[in-house]
């Protein structure tokens, strides 16, 4: 089983206590913004998530093995292992595998649910998914 | 395997397990020298120093990198040309003692965030040429040697028994050992000394180990290629990238070397120090997502690696078959990528240094071995690549499974796929014309199409068989030239011709008989012919975008240096060309790829907080192009005689190869020389080969001049005093060799254009000693 983010729009007001709460589990700061791995942006039509779906993708770009999947399920980055070379950055289809000038070694959402706990209208949700039905590889087929 | 998401401990090859009884390897070894280091800090893609070792004397030693020398020679294969100045003489030669093997890195060299960046560039003098030859490779060795504090390592002299030189970076030590017990052949030495060195076991601190390796056969024949590891943590395999041309590995079995090894402590993102990180994971990123979105519409390398150019050269009659008698062939889709793509493991991060999605280093695993000293073993064969894919189509084997047992045993055995390929396919055109038989073949049927015989032969030359043929055959194709003219066995023109090696080395796997830019970029260049300096074939006989020989000679002036470029800074060409920008075709000049060109001025200026332009990097190639061909010269070699390709390269030698593009050629015959056509109906194709071998030599000749010219090259192509000087070389030794040569060159009437130019045409100058008014 693994954990994704479920995101309620209607109920979004826009405070971004998400991405602060997030920004402090990655940087040690309540900037939010760049340094958070979910990030709400309002649009014509109400606001919307960008945040990582764990298929996991990018697991098999890593070269020297450095995200591996956790016990929820998520995907997560092992920042001593990794060695800043951007494959999954650049290779993650929806941007979600975020990179920040702080350091070379990327960051993502690891589906800790504190996002979930600062939100104060209980806009955001952890579900339960199962595995199989989410995950995805890298792998274009030769030919038809 | 298919599946993706597999986690690296759960990975499985089916490759054969092997239990290593490490400690009777280590016991085996003493430690003959130990030289302890103090490690200074990387600093914006230098490490500063480089390390000079000598195996006659033991003796270990640090050099320092000055301001001057990257000013000059910028790295890579630029510093490389430096130490082997400093140390040789114009008598070296491939044996010699005081001949180096040197392994360089570059300031790009190590980082991850740009594809392609871990290459390792080796140079030394070649048994094959004589002359210097540059090879590049992947693998992890060159980041680790830089990592552990060295920009270059050096090694001179020779050592009395096998040993291990190992540049540990987690001690702080260079260690010389002797080896007695471990496998001298790659795919086991490499394994096993990575077992062997590893901090610990596990697959983490096993991937902070590279071994450099030869083999067998690299002892035995003039082919001797390294194999430089990269441990791979899903296969569990000591995985290996060729420095392939030019018998590097045979220097390296006659230095008794049996491996190298780095040890590296820790490394990360930054470990090069670069002046702007920012920058580098920006241009980096951006790559990445071109190669995502576009690779699989472009060159599919991610998919099949190099080994997609199978079916294209197949299909504009570049695909060199029965020694490039032919540029195609029925049986070719045999060999196409989608036969390998079958066997080939998918969805691992296959870059041969981190970072690298173009990952083009595929491979097949669990291959059973079929003939020879591994048969039966379960073995990772890395590639094939196109090359190795063109030897077996140039050998007329269509076998995908055969051309991987080839692979395979080349690699391990430490010999070249090309000019094993390339040399093996001109023997057996030798055989067909019955110049070569199976009394002289000692036994060998080396007939075209015979897989056996290829395997056969490989196994008795890795076993050091001391027959007339295979000992002579192992020294490649010009050796084997002289062998048949010396005992009078075929007509030495027909030989001579139809031997594909320039300056002793074979000919890489195209087909270059329509395209005479292509055979200036076989012939035009420095260590001999390889397709690294140019690949010029499509902009040439397919687009005809450089029609005049001043065309040409630009693309012959600009291509070499912009490829040369690679190799001074650690990279891999690939990423520059083997995916371009989605508006590339829109941009001024498509053929240089200015985006790319971009990204490589902004990563050098974000590794070594420089301020170079796109000239600049031109600027820094030139320095060392010509310093190479100067280094030639000095050798005695590196002038237009020097040159001289094959005809084979461009045009039919024998009436079969006329008769079978007979269209193409009567058409050429007509257009070029405006020979009628009910005129050629007379002509028998003797006479019609006759005339268009004349025609196209003299086109070489012709496109030599211009190339010259261009380079800043006197008429004989040696490098003048005034263009050094202008590059900014004021060593006077170097200066004063190249004045004398041209001096000696004017007496012997050798400073005048090769061309002949009839009325309307004119040489690149009429200005005599031009390079003076300069």
């Amino acid at each position: 089983m693994v954990n994704v983010l479920k995101f309620y729009p209607k109920k979004c007001k826009g405070c971004l206590e998400c991405e602060k709460a997030c920004s402090n589990v990655h940087f040690k700061t309540f900037d939010g913004k760049e340094k958070s791995a979910i990030r709400i942006t309002k649009t014509e039509k109400g606001y919307q998530m960008h945040v990582c779906d764990q298929r996991g993708l990018c697991l098999d770009m890593c070269p020297v093995g450095a995200l591996t999947r956790g016990k929820n399920g998520a995907v997560l980055l092992n920042v001593k292992t990794c060695i800043g070379c951007q494959a999954c950055v650049g290779f993650c289809p929806i941007g979600a595998m975020r990179k920040n000038d702080i350091r070379i070694e990327p960051f993502k959402c690891i589906s800790c649910g504190a996002c979930v706990r600062a939100c104060p209208e209980h806009a955001l949700e952890l579900m339960e998914k199962s595995l199989d039905a989410i995950k995805q590889v890298v792998y274009h087929k030769l030919g038809a | 395997m298919v599946e993706g998401q597999i986690t690296i401990t759960d990975y499985q090859t089916g490759n054969t397990k092997h239990n290593w009884d490490l400690q009777k390897l280590k016991k085996g070894h003493k430690i003959l020298t130990k030289y302890t280091y103090k490690k200074g800090e990387i600093n914006r893609g230098y490490a500063n120093r480089t390390l000079y070792v000598n195996l006659s004397t033991n003796t270990i030693k640090e050099k320092p990198v000055t301001n001057d020398m990257k000013k000059k020679f910028t790295g890579g294969r630029g510093f490389g040309l430096k130490l082997l100045w400093d140390e040789i003489q114009p008598t070296t030669r491939w044996d010699s003692e005081e001949n180096e093997l040197v392994i360089t890195t570059g300031p790009l060299c190590g980082n991850t965030q740009y594809p392609g960046s871990g290459k390792s560039i080796c140079l030394s003098i070649s048994p094959s040429t004589n002359i210097i030859c540059d090879c590049n490779v992947g693998g992890f060795f060159g980041s680790y040697l830089k990592f552990a504090g060295f920009d270059a390592l050096e090694i001179q002299g020779k050592a009395t028994k096998d040993v291990v030189l190992i540049v540990d970076d987690e001690a702080g030590e260079i260690r010389i050992e002797t080896a007695p017990h471990e496998e001298t052949n790659s795919h086991h030495l490499n394994e096993q000394l990575t077992h062997l060195y590893a901090s610990e076991d596990s697959e983490k601190a096993r991937q902070k180990i590279s071994v450099i390796s030869a083999g067998k056969g690299a002892e035995h024949s003039y082919w001797g290629c390294l194999n430089f590891s990269f441990w791979d943590i899903r296969r569990k395999v000591a995985r290996m990238k060729q420095a392939g041309r030019g018998g590097l590995g045979t220097v390296f079995r006659d230095k008794k070397i049996k491996a190298i090894v780095a040890k590296v402590k820790h490394f990360d993102g930054i470990s090069n120090h670069p002046a702007d990180p920012k920058k580098l994971a920006d241009v980096g990123i951006k790559l990445h997502r071109e190669i995502r979105d576009l690779d699989r519409y472009q060159c599919n390398m991610r998919t099949v690696g190099t080994g997609h150019l199978v079916e294209i050269m197949d299909q504009y009659d570049l695909l060199p078959t029965e020694n490039y008698r032919f540029g195609s062939f029925p049986k070719a889709s045999k060999i196409y990528s989608p036969k390998f793509y079958e066997h080939f493991t998918k969805i691992i991060p296959d870059g041969c240094w981190h970072g690298c999605t173009m990952a083009c280093s595929k491979t097949v695993d669990g291959f059973t071995i079929k003939t020879g000293p591994y048969k039966g073993e379960n073995v990772t064969v890395d590639g094939p690549e196109y090359e190795t894919i063109g030897a077996g189509s140039n050998m007329s084997l269509w076998d995908p499974e055969w051309i991987l047992e080839f692979n395979f045993y080349c690699d391990t055995y430490g010999i070249d796929t090309i000019s094993t390929g390339t040399a093996i396919a001109f023997y057996m055109e030798m055989y067909e014309y019955g110049i070569l038989n199976k009394e002289r073949c000692n036994g060998l049927e080396l007939c075209f199409g015979n897989a056996d015989a290829v395997l056969e032969f490989m196994h008795q030359l890795a076993q050091g068989n001391s027959s007339e043929f295979i000992t002579i055959a192992g020294k490649g194709t010009r050796r084997v030239k002289d062998w048949l003219i010396t005992n009078g066995w075929g007509d030495p023109a027909l030989i001579n011709e139809a031997g594909m090696e320039s300056k002793g080395l074979e000919f890489s796997e195209y087909v270059t008989k329509e395209s005479l830019a292509m055979q200036g970029g076989y012939g035009l260049t420095l260590k001999g012919p390889q397709h690294d300096e140019a690949w010029l074939i499509f902009m040439d006989m397919v687009n005809n975008a450089i029609p005049t020989f001043e065309d040409k000679a630009e693309a012959l002036h600009y291509f070499p240096m912009w490829r040369t470029w690679f190799g001074l800074n650690g990279l891999c060409k690939l990423p520059w060309n083997d995916v371009e920008p989605i508006n590339n075709a829109q941009t001024d000049e498509p053929s240089k790829v200015p985006e790319h060109v971009q990204n490589y001025v902004d990563i050098q200026n974000a590794m070594t907080g420089w301020n170079v332009d796109k000239n600049e990097l031109i600027l820094q190639s030139e320095r060392c192009y010509n310093w190479q061909r100067s280094m030639n010269v000095w050798l005695g070699r590196g002038q237009r005689k020097d040159d001289w390709i094959p005809y084979r390269s461009m045009g039919p030698v024998t009436e079969m190869e006329y008769i079978s593009r007979k269209e193409r050629y009567d058409k050429k015959l007509h257009e070029n020389l405006g020979i009628k056509k009910k005129d050629l109906e007379h002509k028998t194709v003797r006479e019609k080969l006759e005339l268009l071998y004349i025609y196209r030599r003299e086109q070489y000749e012709k496109l030599t001049d211009a190339v010259y010219y261009r380079r800043g090259w006197t008429p004989n192509g040696i490098p003048t005093p005034q263009k050094m000087k202008a590059l900014g070389f004021t060593d006077k030794k170097m200066l004063t060799i190249l004045q004398k040569k041209i001096d000696s060159d004017e007496k012997a009437g050798l400073n005048a254009w090769g061309g002949t130019y009839k009325k309307g045409e004119s040489p690149p100058t009429k200005t005599k000693k031009y390079w003076e008014h300069w």
